[in-house]
């Protein structure tokens, strides 16, 4: 928003261009490996831009972000199960569900506040993990495979791994974009003004609980784009993108990367993710050197990995 | 007679044991400056907080410009054209000066659900949110983060992001608590300026602003109101001074 030059906006650009022109690098070189593992971490930006959403401008701590993934990959694998092929069905049936689920829990967890409501995003997320689990006719604890990606006719094959790393690319801007118009608009204002300080949002006459409840919803939806991508991506679904454990994951991708700062978790998804890959390399025992590393960033940086960057400007 | 702007009857609130409003009643008509005040833990801050919808009352009903407001939220209230400052500063800290006083004008101009366009290019938002700045004597910090305000800004922002909700009333808490002598001089100005646009409810300690600015005076003492007259009368009335005025007298003149 700042024209400002400094070291976090320099890193964002080279990394979005770096995004763009991977595929060509790619192609060139035949490493198929960064592609694959490039769109993975571009899908978990998506969901964890979303998460930064409720989290980072909404102050709503919710522990329970991974159940969209679930939600928006069981609505496509569902479908694709039960013979519906068409993304043009699977993907608005996913948003949809996604958004309710949102409405609902958020509707009842938004009454509560701090640590309460941390536990009750996270009970709602295990609810649907249990449900998942149970879901005998889809694959039940095992998960679900999906034998054919959504078809979108004529517009987009989704098989093709190029074209839907791009699509994941274009969902991801897509999605940060709509984040920076929201964040700056009057309701993402009014958002931002009830996490710093809801009485006086109340006092000069804000609603703030119907601010947060849709803010909530907007950022499950998104995630449930997410979940939908990975779906496609995996070609599988299973009841573990919504266990508890997923769910810290986006959190530590948002602060690691920088709560309330646009391409964050973006940063965020990419170190946590390739640490992981390459750590785990080394060892089993890789959450070991990932859990100081991760205490370090949040005693010591406070905003991150991106208020680290900012603090570097020129002149 | 007219129906009075603000109208409380029988109000109670208890905390615990402790009775913090005790069968309050209290007209303000428009147009005027009614003070309020009372020692410490006499009930002040929880009667505002009342008026404002942040604390329901236990009982009693509070009617503002004609209409039963006591269940309202504070927002609505709000809407309707009641505004307060806090006694303990309440600001949005990590935002400008100006976006806390345009967040105010948002607030009173449509609702908020637009989620496109930037807020902070919204020039009428704007141009209303540096006005009120402007009244306060804060237009040349617009643009400083309110963490970054002296506690005197701080106290005088209150103030401006009240003015911008465009209120019949204004419930003022305290509005001069911690500020300095030449700090309290310019607020006792600026109040001179406001009382003759709105009605105004003042909980001050500072005796000689409140004889100086307020039409009445209503006396609290455990929750209850033991006086409400003119400052004239408030000053010869007995039970007052014995059981307020004289300590508080030699309280402010040393403090
Ligand atoms: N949230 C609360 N919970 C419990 N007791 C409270 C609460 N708020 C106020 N009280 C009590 O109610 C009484 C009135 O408090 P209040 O803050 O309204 O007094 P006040 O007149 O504003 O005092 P001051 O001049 O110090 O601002 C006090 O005894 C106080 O301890
Ligand atoms: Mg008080």
């Amino acid at each position: 928003m700042k024209s400002k030059f400094n070291a976090s906006n320099a890193v964002v650009a080279v990394v979005c261009a770096a995004l763009v022109l991977l595929p060509v690098y790619s192609a060139t070189t035949g490493n198929i490996f960064i592609l694959t593992l490039m769109t993975r971490i571009i899908i978990f930006a998506l969901a964890a831009s979303s998460l930064n959403l409720i989290m980072g401008y909404g102050g709503m701590m919710s522990f329970g972000h991974a159940a969209y993934l679930g939600i928006g990959g069981y609505a496509v694998g569902i479908l694709a199960a039960e013979g519906i092929g068409s993304g043009f069905i699977q993907w608005p049936v996913a948003l949809g569900v996604s958004a309710l689920f949102a409405l609902v829990i958020g509707a009842l967890s938004l009454r509560t506040r701090g640590v309460y409501f941390i536990m009750i995003t996270l009970a709602f997320a295990q609810m649907a993990y249990y449900v998942a689990s149970a879901l005998s006719r889809y694959g039940g604890d095992d998960g679900l495979t999906i034998y054919k990606r959504s078809t979108f006719d004529g517009l987009i094959n989704l098989s093709d791994r190029t074209q839907f790393y791009y699509l994941c690319l274009a969902c991801l801007f897509g999605g940060v974009y709509l984040i920076w118009r929201i964040v700056n608009s009057r309701f993402g204002l009014v958002v931002q003004g009830v996490r710093s300080n809801e009485q006086r949002m109340q006092a000069i006459g804000f609603p703030a609980y119907r601010y947060r409840l849709t803010c909530f919803v907007i950022a499950g939806t998104i995630c449930g784009l997410a979940g939908a991508l990975l779906a496609n991506n995996t070609d599988f679904v299973s009841p573990a993108v919504m266990y508890w454990t997923r769910s810290g994951d986006l959190m530590v991708m948002v602060i690691l990367g920088g709560m309330g700062s646009l391409f964050g978790p973006l940063i965020g998804a990419i170190v946590y993710l390739v640490l992981e890959e390459l750590l785990s390399q080394f060892t089993e025992y890789w959450a070991l050197i990932m859990g100081p590393l991760l205490l370090l960033i949040v005693l010591f940086a406070r905003g991150g990995i991106m208020g680290l960057l900012g603090r570097i400007r020129r002149g | 007679m007219a129906d009075p702007l603000l109208r409380v009857d029988n109000l109670v609130r208890r905390f615990g044991g402790i009775l913090a409003t005790d069968n309050l009643s209290l007209e303000v008509p428009r147009g005027e400056l009614h003070a309020i005040i009372g020692p410490n833990g006499a009930g002040k801050t929880t009667l505002i907080s009342q008026l404002t919808g942040q604390l329901m009352p236990n009982s009693g009903t509070i009617h503002f410009a004609g209409r039963d407001v006591t269940g309202l939220p504070s927002y609505r209230r709000s809407r309707l054209g009641l505004a307060r400052s806090f006694q303990i500063t309440s600001l949005l800290k990590d935002f400008t000066a100006l976006d806390n006083v345009a967040l105010a004008a948002q607030a009173h101009d449509g609702h908020s659900f637009r989620f496109w366009g930037n807020a902070r290019k919204e020039r009428h938002l704007r141009d209303t949110a540096r006005a009120a700045l402007q009244r306060v004597g804060l237009g040349s910090r617009a643009d400083v983060l309110v963490s970054e305000l002296s506690h005197g800004e701080q106290r005088e922002l209150e103030l401006a992001v009240a003015l911008a909700t465009k209120p019949q009333l204004l419930l003022l808490d305290e509005p001069m608590a911690g500020l300095g002598v030449t700090e309290s001089a310019r607020m006792v100005e600026l109040l001179k300026e406001l009382r003759k646009e709105f009605t105004i409810v003042l909980v001050e300690h500072d005796m000689e602003a409140v004889f100086a600015l307020a039409d009445r005076i209503t006396v609290l003492v455990y929750g209850r109101v033991i006086a409400c007259d003119t400052p004239d009368a408030i000053r010869r009335h007995e039970e007052v001074k014995r059981a307020y005025l004289g300590e508080q007298h030699a309280v402010t003149r040393h403090g």
